[in-house]
């Protein structure tokens, strides 16, 4: 079912494989877009990770590179396919966030991550698939249907970055961004088998990434190796003009701290947390990681972060209450889906552009009243998940019970805050804070779709990182029994991405992890 | 029962800057609908807003001049409500720690001083424009511009210390004033970027409680917000006269009826679920910051007002009108310092001048006379080269050609004669022309002596120095 896997680029090559054919001009960035392109027309139709492939445009963006050797030669992604996340904004490329709501909603404009991905060669095929607006932990709430896990494709691949995780598991893509609010690049990325990172709060522009909450939000890259999501943060890490919470700190040559030496680091595992409710095979894979970073030369260090359990309701109560504010603006008036009679609907950019077809009554019906076109857009464009989200935190911010959910929330996310500056600071710090991405490997497609609330209660480890908004990664730490990868996740001080991919990339090179084929592959 | 109304003022001021306060669109008013947009003022997905720090030195130069503490640290806030002219489903404000709070204005209510605390002042960004009348189809669609959007307001909030309408007409005027003259805003009700509403409740006279409040809104001018005010204030003392209850709502002004009527009541009050903006730090304002926007103030129309009482002795009143607006005061101290008496200036500004620029329709701000020229005019007449009446001949020859005054007095020959041999010259000869009424003023018939001046006159051709003529011909007669 896959084509020619031992001859194709995309197979052996990672990022950096990848550029540097490109660059010495051994393959042209034409081949290696063919062949990303081929290789998703032959396999996505059995995973479903893209919602949007833009062949005819990634084939003319290579070309142009071809064109140029000269622009190109220092280019750190010269060539190099890369998937996005469908919530990330492309200039004339349809951007859903897997939503009814935004099925055909074409930007005018490019995120800032977009525009410095191109500005460094790279070419985009497509728009990953993903839970609807980003809510979810298993890619099932997409609007679109559920992405399947290349390991198992009667499983999940996680979520919410489901599609960008696939894609670079599926070998379709050697690198995709994702974006994570609670866990959603590392989640899938343990589930499927390939590394990623949720960077510092601040480190990356979220100008142009569809808002699901806004102070959690993290766009971050996922890869094949450690040191391919080194070399693309590099690229979209440093303070953007347009997004007044990026941060200002100076951004290091991240490949340049992959040294492999790790002796005298100090790794926190916070055991207290880590002791109920993980899957034993889990635990087995990240203690065996732990032991073998211990055998680098590493020290592990028992933490306490009294406050982590708190993490989950702490969590759904900021993210809820900020979602539900971000997508009031998915109302029928000016773009995307409208609901109801009337006629037609603005789906343009500037506030009057052509009229669209819309679900509801035929074209001259009688006009319906605002609130009733309010209420039958948002029930109709929006799924059950986000609508459930937006009824919690509409909710949360209510007069009466802001003070004892919202601010409450808050106050406890300073506290697991202090946690982790603690372990950073304290009288005995460490360098990073080790525990699984997940307590489980993927689980199945419908498995756990009836129970949102064990859905949240998977997140207990990824969420804690966001609230406190610091970086961390996931890196491939082993499989199941059933053959099903596993995630070590690492957490690390605020704008130090260069310690924790320093530690995964040393952990990386004492395995095989990233060489292992998911059977859709091998098959 | 006797009853006191009690009022409090918010009144919402788009700042005169270039851009709109997130984003690098134009606030400028008007123009093709939707045409000063971008993905931030549309609130397109993914689009991220960028506090204006323009905008915030200007709502500080605002807070700073009514009084207020400026705080070091302001935070933004989301207010959510659901309306198709505000793109994002919420509109971007300040709601816990506003930009500043605390100020006070002075004012003069009936004779007596009055001072209107300024609860706060917060900055946010406007919404779009409603367009519900003018199209083909408006019986039918509304259709939204977005220029408006994300124009930068401020919204000043006063304590409830007014107690008439006529009162908070004459703070609103002041508060316009104030406004203008600082610079932040143009005080254009008309095209909406001023805008007030109010609080209004009554309270059984000499009695402390606050009484049940209704807000009224849509006072979009002073006329307006007067009888608006009067009105309600009327029909709720009818209200509790009857024995009835106020009930808390909001209410509208129809000008058309000439009354408020009610909009939605306290349980239909939106809840707006304020919380922190999290795509926005904090505002920062440090004290150097505070310090160098107090520094570049201009001097306030109240301090201007008393220096110009005590600098140039001016009455009172005259300087008082001279402060209306900050370029009718500089106008007026260019005008000094041309050279001219204080008073002198202040006659001709608040006389010819008006009156001129009020039937051109325009300002003193682009007054086709410049103080220069004034000066030059004044000048003249006081150093007697031209007459009261000659003056304003010139004036307004200034004030059509824009030539200085001496160079029109010299052109067109209109120099009073004031050489003492040449009307001693004139008078020679009149006497020895009108020898009868010589005889009858030295007869004792007084009045002789007004029709030998005109006969002095008009051999001038209406040019000499009537008082000099008058002086030299009763020497002539007498001797």
């Amino acid at each position: 079912m896959t084509a020619e896997p031992d001859d194709s680029i995309a197979v052996v090559a990672t990022v950096r494989d990848v550029r540097d054919l490109v660059r010495s001009r051994a393959r042209s960035a034409v081949e290696v877009c063919r062949d990303a392109l081929s290789r998703i027309a032959a396999v996505d139709p059995h995973l479903h990770a893209f919602n949007t492939v833009v062949a005819d445009r990634a084939l003319a963006r290579a070309e142009s590179i071809d064109r140029d050797p000269d622009r190109w030669r220092d280019a750190p992604l010269a060539g190099v396919p890369v998937a996005l996340k469908d919530n990330l904004c492309t200039r004339d490329v349809r951007t859903t966030a897997s939503s009814r709501m935004l099925e055909s909603f074409v930007p005018p404009y490019d995120a800032t991550v977009v525009s410095r991905l191109e500005a460094a060669g790279a070419v985009i095929v497509g728009k990953t698939n993903c839970d609807e607006f980003a809510m979810g932990s298993s890619n099932e709430n997409s609007a679109f249907g559920p992405v399947h896990n290349p390991w198992a494709l009667d499983r999940t691949p996680g979520g919410t970055s489901g599609g960008s995780a696939t894609a670079v598991a599926a070998r379709l893509t050697p690198v995709a961004l994702g974006s994570d609010t609670g866990g959603s690049i590392r989640q899938p990325a343990a589930m499927c088998g390939v590394v990623g990172l949720k960077p510092t709060y601040g480190r990356v522009s979220r100008y142009g990434l569809i808002a699901h909450a806004s102070s959690l939000d993290q766009i971050g890259p996922l890869g094949r190796t450690v040191h391919d999501v080194a070399l693309t943060l590099g690229v979209l890490a440093g303070p953007d003009p347009a997004d007044a919470t990026s941060a200002l700190e100076p951004v290091p040559d991240y490949t340049a701290a992959l040294t492999g030496d790790v002796r005298g680091a100090r790794i926190g595992v916070p055991r207290a947390l880590v002791e109920q409710g993980v899957d034993a095979e889990v635990s087995r894979a990240v203690n065996l990681a732990l032991d073998a970073l211990k055998w680098r030369g590493a020290t592990l260090v028992d933490v306490d972060l009294p406050h982590a359990r708190y993490a989950i309701p702490v969590y759904y109560l900021v993210s809820t209450a900020e979602a539900s504010s971000n997508l009031a603006r998915y109302d029928g008036v000016r773009y995307g889906f409208r609901a109801g009679a009337g006629r037609g609907t603005a789906n343009g950019t500037h506030g009057t552009a052509e009229a669209v077809p819309y679900e509801g009554a035929p074209y001259g019906a009688a006009p319906c009243d605002l609130k009733s076109m309010y209420a039958k857009t948002r029930a109709r464009g929006f799924g059950p998940e986000v609508k459930r989200r937006i009824m919690l935190g509409t909710y949360v911010l209510s007069a009466g019970y802001y003070d004892a959910y919202y601010l409450k929330a808050q106050q406890v996310r300073t506290l697991i805050l202090r946690d982790y500056e603690h372990a950073f600071t304290g009288t005995d710090p460490v360098d990073v804070i080790a525990m699984p991405t997940s307590p489980t490997a993927a689980f199945r497609i419908g498995e756990r779709a009836a129970d949102p609330l064990q859905m949240y209660l998977a997140d207990v480890f990824t969420v804690s990182a966001s609230l406190a908004g610091l970086p961390a990664i996931s890196v491939p730490c082993g499989f199941t029994a059933d053959r099903l990868p596993v995630g070590l996740q690492l957490t690390g001080r605020r704008f130090d991405e260069a310690t924790l991919l320093r530690v995964a990339d040393a952990y990386e090179r004492d395995t095989g992890w990233s060489k292992q084929l998911p059977p859709i592959l091998s098959r | 029962m006797s009853f006191e109304p009690v009022i409090g003022l918010e009144v919402h001021a788009q700042l005169l800057t270039a851009s709109k306060i997130f984003c690098g669109c134009s606030a400028a008013f008007g123009g093709e609908p939707n045409t000063h947009v971008c993905p931030v003022c549309l609130g397109l997905p993914g689009a991220l807003p960028v506090l204006n720090r323009a905008a915030v030195d200007y709502a500080i130069r605002a807070a700073l001049a009514l009084g207020c503490a400026v705080h070091r640290t302001s935070i933004f806030a989301r207010k959510n409500y659901f309306y198709p002219d505000l793109p994002k489903g919420y509109q971007i404000s300040q709601y816990e720690l506003p930009i500043a709070t605390a100020g006070v204005v002075e004012l003069q209510s009936r004779g007596e001083p009055r001072r209107v605390g300024i609860r706060r002042v917060h900055l946010e960004e406007d919404a779009g424009k409603s367009l519900h009348e003018g199209f083909v189809d408006s019986d039918r669609k509304t259709y939204v511009d977005y220029n408006r959007s994300g124009v930068p307001l401020i919204e000043i909030v006063t304590e409830p210390d007014l107690r008439s309408a006529a009162d908070a007409a004459e703070f609103f005027s002041r508060l316009r004033a104030l406004l203008v003259w600082l610079g932040v805003n143009d005080g254009n009700m008309e095209e909406g970027s001023l805008r007030c509403d109010a609080n209004v409740s009554v309270r059984p006279q000499g009695t402390t409680p606050l009484g049940t409040k209704a807000e009224v809104k849509n006072l979009n001018s002073f006329r307006f917000l007067q009888k608006a005010l009067e009105h309600e204030i009327d029909r709720q003392i009818e209200v509790l006269g009857g024995g009835g209850r106020v009930v808390q709502e909001t209410r509208l002004w129809d000008s058309a009826a000439g009354r408020t009527v009610s909009m939605r009541s306290k349980e239909e009050a939106h809840d707006y679920r304020y919380f922190p903006e999290p795509d926005l730090p904090p505002a920062i304002v440090d004290p150097e910051r505070e310090q160098r926007i107090r520094a570049a103030m201009p001097e306030l129309p109240e301090a201007r007002r008393r220096r110009f009482v005590e600098r140039y002795a001016l009455p009172e009143y005259d300087a008082g009108q001279l402060t209306q607006t900050r370029g009718l005061a500089e106008y007026f101290e260019a005008v000094v310092a041309g050279g001219a008496p204080a008073k002198a200036a202040s006659n001709w500004i608040m006389g010819e001048l008006a009156r001129a620029l009020k039937e051109r329709n325009t300002d003193i701000t682009s007054s086709p006379l410049g103080p220069g020229r004034l000066a030059g005019l004044i000048a003249l007449i006081e150093k007697g080269a031209i007459s009261g009446s000659m003056a304003k001949d010139v004036f307004e020859k200034m004030f059509a050609t824009d030539r200085a005054a001496d160079a029109i007095v010299a052109a067109e020959g209109l120099a009073q004669i004031d050489d003492e041999s040449q009307i001693t010259g004139l008078i020679a000869e009149v006497i020895d022309r009108n020898t009868d009424a010589v005889a009858q003023y030295r007869g004792g018939k007084t009045s002789a002596f007004g029709f030998l001046v005109g006969q002095v006159m008009r051999a001038a051709a209406g040019k000499a120095n009537p008082r000099r003529v008058n002086d030299l011909l009763k020497r002539a007669l007498d001797t």
